[in-house]
């Protein structure tokens, strides 16, 4: 098997300017916040079509100026309802928008994962979903006369996922609740880059969690990035909750041209390493600085 | 214990009345109200329905704060968000949702206000409403009634309401109540929205000035009260910290 383990500025580096990059997690959950980030210090990437159930993710790459076009059933910080970065993008018409019914985009993740141009279903009959997005078709059923949403397949040329372990050929494991579509997200994606809480051998996957916990296979990954605490501020249960501190601090922060080019000289205009440790500072009690 | 219930409790009652005829199908509730009447209805008049905490797991019951010595419900299903997408294709759940925007056939809106180019505000999107109404009952839960949200046409239709249902023949298209903080409505025939009850103490009055589309609330009936077993469970037991009167204020 070989080793697939990378850098994340080698692994960020292979992407390139136009791509379709679908982004796993959910809502402000087990997102690939570190690649995230380091894709916000290649100044050079853009023009990106985005693919995903949003959270922090989108906000930065949109208010980055990033993503030509969104996909996506909702962008939401969970514990904030919204994301203050996106919806000024949003409401600013910077973005070119696809939003579907949760429902159609998994749809949408399956039909490309099976190599099919479109997988039917029911939501979004009836909905506004249709009109504003005049692409979509209806399909009538060969058996009867129902008629169905032909779900068009999202295929990704790259899916970025964060897990909580991986081994070095990159199977992938989930030790939280729930596995969101992170294993969906791989195999739409010609290519997939995993980052994980931590990188360990193939014979300890099953030491935390059961065979049912290996969520999907090295035969959808090419990059494996060692990424601790690479989810954060979103959650990453069980290795940690959300940092709903810092997460306050983000979406305030938002809200305020001053207060946000601050933000981003604080945490975002450093390496990762950097990021964790400006994180620390913020978390100190006051005087300990 | 007084059995005066507050408006927060009548609500509760009208939305765990919701479940009377649900059987066995999972309850998705949003919002501090309709979660305590899914819970309520639990416990007293739908055993049958299946609760979750609201993230990957079922419950076997619902979690009962105001019970200090009561061990805490046993999961009885794992249900990630992939699963919810299965269960509703099936047609075994029903959704208490909100809307920024709800108009007279009952289309929900959560989307966006203003134009889908550019929109005045973008809320959270369509999140799973279109699917839901698709295929399951759904009913809304409106915390604060106002013209704002009752309004003549929404924005972007979410939630399907009775005359895209009929348009589009969505076959399993079911839209159950509309439960405010003033009053509960339901849809007649021609599927245009109508006052099933007004809480006791509102002036109905105040229901038509709060409805952005024309209402008759001539002869309308009170919305009934909890009785004293349900106000029991849910001041002692469900909501012992009172968190219903943050979303319905005393």
């Amino acid at each position: 098997m070989s080793d697939k383990r990378s850098s994340i500025e080698e692994a960020v580096a292979s992407l390139e300017s136009g791509m379709t990059i679908g982004i796993g997690g959910w809502g402000s959950r087990r997102k690939p916040m570190a690649l995230v980030r380091e894709m916000l210090r290649r100044d050079d990437l853009t023009d990106l079509t985005v693919v995903a159930f949003g959270g922090p993710d989108v906000g930065l790459l949109a208010a980055a100026g990033r993503i030509r076009r969104l996909v996506y059933g909702f962008v939401s910080l969970d514990s904030i309802p919204l994301d203050p970065l996106f919806t000024r993008a949003r409401e600013q018409g910077l973005l070119e928008i696809e939003e579907y019914d949760e429902g159609m985009f998994v749809t949408g993740l399956r039909a490309a994962a099976a190599r099919l141009d479109f997988l039917p279903i029911r939501a979004g009959l009836g909905s506004d979903v249709l009109p504003a997005n005049p692409h979509l078709r209806t399909v009538r059923s060969p058996y009867s006369d129902a008629e169905y949403v032909a779900m068009p397949a999202l295929p990704l040329d790259v899916a970025l996922v964060h897990m909580n372990r991986a081994d070095q050929s990159g199977n992938a494991q989930f030790l939280g609740p729930d596995p969101y579509f992170d294993d969906l997200f791989a195999m739409a994606a010609q290519r997939t880059i995993v980052s994980a809480e931590q990188v360990v051998p193939t014979e300890d996957l099953l030491s935390e969690g059961s065979f049912h916990t290996l969520l999907f296979s090295r035969m959808y990954v090419s990059t494996v990035v060692e990424a601790p605490r690479g989810a954060h501020f979103t959650t990453c249960e069980p290795d940690y909750g959300r940092d709903e501190a810092f997460q306050r601090h983000y979406a305030t922060s938002a809200k305020d041209p001053d207060a946000w080019q601050l933000f981003d000289r604080t945490f975002l205009q450093t390496d990762e390493a950097g990021y964790h440790r400006a994180v620390a500072q913020f978390h100190a009690p006051e005087g300990d600085a | 214990m007084t059995t005066d219930a507050t408006l927060a409790e009548i609500c509760i009652a009208a939305c765990a009345d919701t479940y009377l005829d649900s059987g066995e199908i999972l309850a998705h509730a949003v919002g501090v109200i309709p979660t305590l009447g899914a819970r309520l209805a639990k416990l007293t008049s739908a055993p049958d329905i299946v609760l979750t905490d609201g993230e990957a797991f079922l419950l076997s019951g619902p979690p009962t704060p105001g019970l200090a010595d009561a061990s805490a419900p046993a999961v009885e299903g794992w249900a990630p968000f992939r699963r919810i997408f299965d269960i509703l294709a099936t047609g075994r759940r029903q959704s208490m949702m909100g809307a920024s925007q709800l108009d007279a056939f009952g289309n929900q809106n959560i989307s966006l206000i203003g134009d889908w180019d550019r929109p005045t505000r973008q809320l959270i999107g369509v999140r799973g409403a279109p699917g839901n109404t698709a295929n399951h009952r759904v009913d809304y839960w409106i915390s604060r009634h106002s013209a704002r949200i009752f309004v003549e046409s929404v924005d972007m239709v979410s939630g399907v309401g009775n005359d895209r249902a009929r348009q589009a023949s969505l076959q399993f298209h079911h839209l159950g109540v509309i439960v405010t903080n003033l009053a509960v409505f339901d849809y007649d025939t021609a599927g245009r929205v109508k006052v099933r009850s007004i809480h006791p103490g509102v002036d109905p009055q105040s229901v038509v000035d709060a409805t952005g589309f024309a209402i008759d609330v001539a002869g309308s009936p009170e919305t009934r009260r909890p009785d004293a077993e349900e106000l029991r469970l849910i001041r002692d037991v469900l909501d012992p910290r009172g968190s219903r009167s943050r979303e319905v204020a005393d």
